[in-house]
């Protein structure tokens, strides 16, 4: 049987079709795979390392709130002026002894335990602890049940209440999910401090240290070694990253 | 007793389909009370980053639970033998399924992501509860839909009793898997009780049963139709237990809880100084819920008439709903303690008790969720052979004489 031209031409229109498509389909995630692979030459999460924050209570005051202006500058987290559905990251706490009335005054956030019972209660594993301690949660598969927030003894998670505005790239936000603080792991990653400890020692007096818990040469390491830190409900075992002295 | 025959819900068409139009118009309020908190964001309910769980938990925990109970009437008459509860069954099985579709419904629709479904059936993390609790919900459905099976096809008949068996184990794994969701969380003081998982089972019998009671009265008593004194007072009787049994397990729940220094403030806030909660607790949870009804039901035996019965069911709901949100709101209320022994501030509601008061539109998702089980089980009942034909004595009384 002989092929007649029309056929032959339509063969070839359709293999250059096939194969400009599938160029078409491939090239976009052949580049962002050479995007991922160029990100990925920075160091990789390893568990050799655990993030870690000491917060010195005495030289924290009331008056100071730098760490928590600069975790909201640093993830665009705006407010719509409703305090009570507005997400906070880190908060000041304000304590007083119910014995002597000693006051104290301290940042409180995400205390990346690493026994995290937000992880454990979240049903699609959105809630996670990466190998280095910091505790995250996956925007794309939050359903927003908000079991973790009932979970967490810490109140250290938000939900997002309404539409967000002004975000940033690297501190995605989205209406119907859970929110916490990250340790500014996009800062950690590239060798960074967290935005509240870099504000604490250039605005505020220098209460905050963050560093690597399993280095015994880091600063963090050699003051917990020298004046001790204590665990905030170190009661319920579940070993919080961030610690405090002076409580 | 003769045999059972069973019918479909008989009634003149346009009673009927008016009565079905009241049910889809208050599921249309549902979802768009869904569509409204969605589309502007949660913050247009009561709940908050305090109170995160609010109104539509109370309605679904309470749609799930009682699910659970009410299959518990089709257990009764085939794993433990009750002839007088035979005839129910097939209603029971159904009542089951409507209620916790509802339930879940609820559940479901508060998402902050509903659209995220298919992200909760695709992605398990098997240490959550709440993972669990999706296998035990739509297996709970399957092996009620498998129950229902072996009840309504004659050649399925042989395997009813194993069927009946193998719901009445899920339900009960149900129930504790409801109840773990709050027993599971050591950060809340009002929770973190492995009581609460044989309380919820508690809870579930009753305000199952009441439901059907009450489903029972409206098809029967409501239609004119004969309904032997013998099953209402049985059923009274049973109730009365139900009751007791919740009674008894909150009873232990707070003596528990009060005995442990660490949980006096929590247990001060619920029993005494707690405002709404304290009140709905000794007024609608123990009075409404528990005492008054007992006292309707514990009585002369031949006073229990279909409407003191139908009466209790209702006490029993009101009570029942009133518990659920004590539990579930009135738990997220007491604030958690960071500091034992320090008084806390701060701009986040540190240190102080969590006021909630529900939208109209939770209300409304709530209620939606109650008329799509109300929806499925007329349809249902329209359409296939759920109910006996005959509820007098002649059928329901084995000690009856003809």
């Amino acid at each position: 049987m002989t092929e007649c031209p029309t056929s032959s031409s339509r063969r070839q229109f359709l293999n250059a079709a096939s194969v400009l498509g599938a160029g078409m389909v491939i090239a976009p995630g052949v580049t962002l795979h050479g995007i991922s692979e160029a990100k990925a030459g920075l160091p990789r999460v390893s568990s050799k390392v655990r993030w870690g924050l000491l917060v010195d209570a005495n030289k924290c005051t009331a008056e100071c709130t730098a760490c928590v202006s600069a975790c909201k500058i640093e993830h665009g987290l705006e407010g719509h002026g409703r305090v009570k559905t507005d997400a906070q990251w880190i908060r000041k706490v304000e304590l007083r002894d119910r014995g002597s009335g000693r006051t104290q005054s301290l940042p409180v956030m995400c205390q990346h335990c690493d026994e995290p019972p937000c992880v454990d209660v979240c049903p699609t594993g959105a809630s996670f602890k990466r190998a280095d301690g910091i505790v995250l949660v996956d925007k794309h598969t939050c359903i927003g049940c908000r079991y973790c927030m009932m979970a967490c003894p810490y109140k250290a998670r938000s939900f997002v209440h309404e539409v967000t505005t002004g975000q940033k790239s690297h501190s995605p936000r989205g209406k119907g999910t859970v929110e916490s603080c990250t340790f500014c792991v996009h800062r950690v990653d590239v060798g960074r401090q967290p935005a509240c400890v870099e504000a604490c020692h250039k605005d505020g007096k220098g209460a905050m240290t963050f560093g690597d818990l399993k280095d015994p040469n880091s600063d963090i390491s050699k003051k917990l070694v020298a004046h001790g830190g204590v665990r905030i409900r170190g009661d319920l075992g579940l070993d919080p990253g961030v610690r405090y002295q002076g409580v | 007793m003769k045999p059972i025959t069973y019918t479909r819900l008989q009634m003149p068409s346009a009673t009927y389909f008016s009565r079905l139009a009241v049910a889809l118009g208050v599921v249309a309020v549902g979802l768009g009370s869904a569509w409204y908190m969605e589309h502007n964001g949660h913050w247009v309910t009561g709940m908050d980053n305090q109170t995160v769980w609010g109104m539509p938990h109370v309605f679904a925990v309470f749609l799930i639970v009682a699910a659970s109970g009410a299959l518990n009437i089709a257990s009764i008459g085939t794993v433990f033998g009750r002839t007088t509860y035979k005839p129910l069954g097939r209603m029971s099985g159904l009542l089951a399924i409507a209620l916790l579709i509802g339930g879940l419904s609820v559940l479901m629709l508060d998402l902050g992501r509903p659209d995220r479904l298919i992200v909760a059936m695709t992605h398990y993390n098997f240490s959550s509860i709440f993972a669990w609790n999706i296998f035990l919900y739509t297996g709970f459905m399957a092996v009620s839909g498998l129950y229902l099976w072996t009840m309504m096809d004659r050649p399925m008949n042989r395997f009813n009793k194993a069927a009946g068996l193998l719901a009445f184990v899920w339900r009960l794994g149900l129930t504790t898997g409801t109840g773990l969701i709050f027993g599971f969380l050591i950060a809340r003081e009002a929770f973190d009780a492995a009581v609460l998982a044989p309380l919820f089972i508690a809870m579930s019998f009753a305000f199952g049963l009441a439901i059907f009671v009450l489903v029972l009265a409206v098809l029967y008593d409501g239609a004119g139709r004969p309904m032997a004194g013998y099953l209402v007072r049985r059923m009274g009787r049973l109730l009365a237990i139900f009751v007791a049994a919740v009674q008894y397990f909150v009873l232990v729940q707070h003596l528990t809880s009060l005995y442990a220094a660490e949980h006096a403030g929590v247990e001060r806030f619920i029993l005494i100084e707690g405002g709404a909660i304290t009140a709905l607790f000794w007024i609608g949870q123990v009075i409404v819920g528990g005492l008054i009804p007992l006292i309707m039901l514990l009585g002369n035996k031949d006073n229990l008439t279909l409407p003191r019965v139908g009466t209790a069911a209702v006490l029993v709901i009101v009570g029942g709903l009133a518990q659920v949100y004590v539990i579930i709101i009135g738990g997220q209320a007491y604030p958690l303690e960071l500091f034992p022994g320090m008084t806390e501030t701060s701009t986040f509601f540190d240190g102080v008790m969590h006021t909630y008061s529900p939208s109209i539109a939770e209300i409304g998702l709530g209620l939606g969720g109650c008329a799509i089980a109300a929806t499925i089980t007329m349809i249902a009942m329209r359409m296939l052979d759920f109910l006996p034909a005959d509820l007098s004595d002649k059928t329901v009384n084995p000690h009856h004489k003809s």
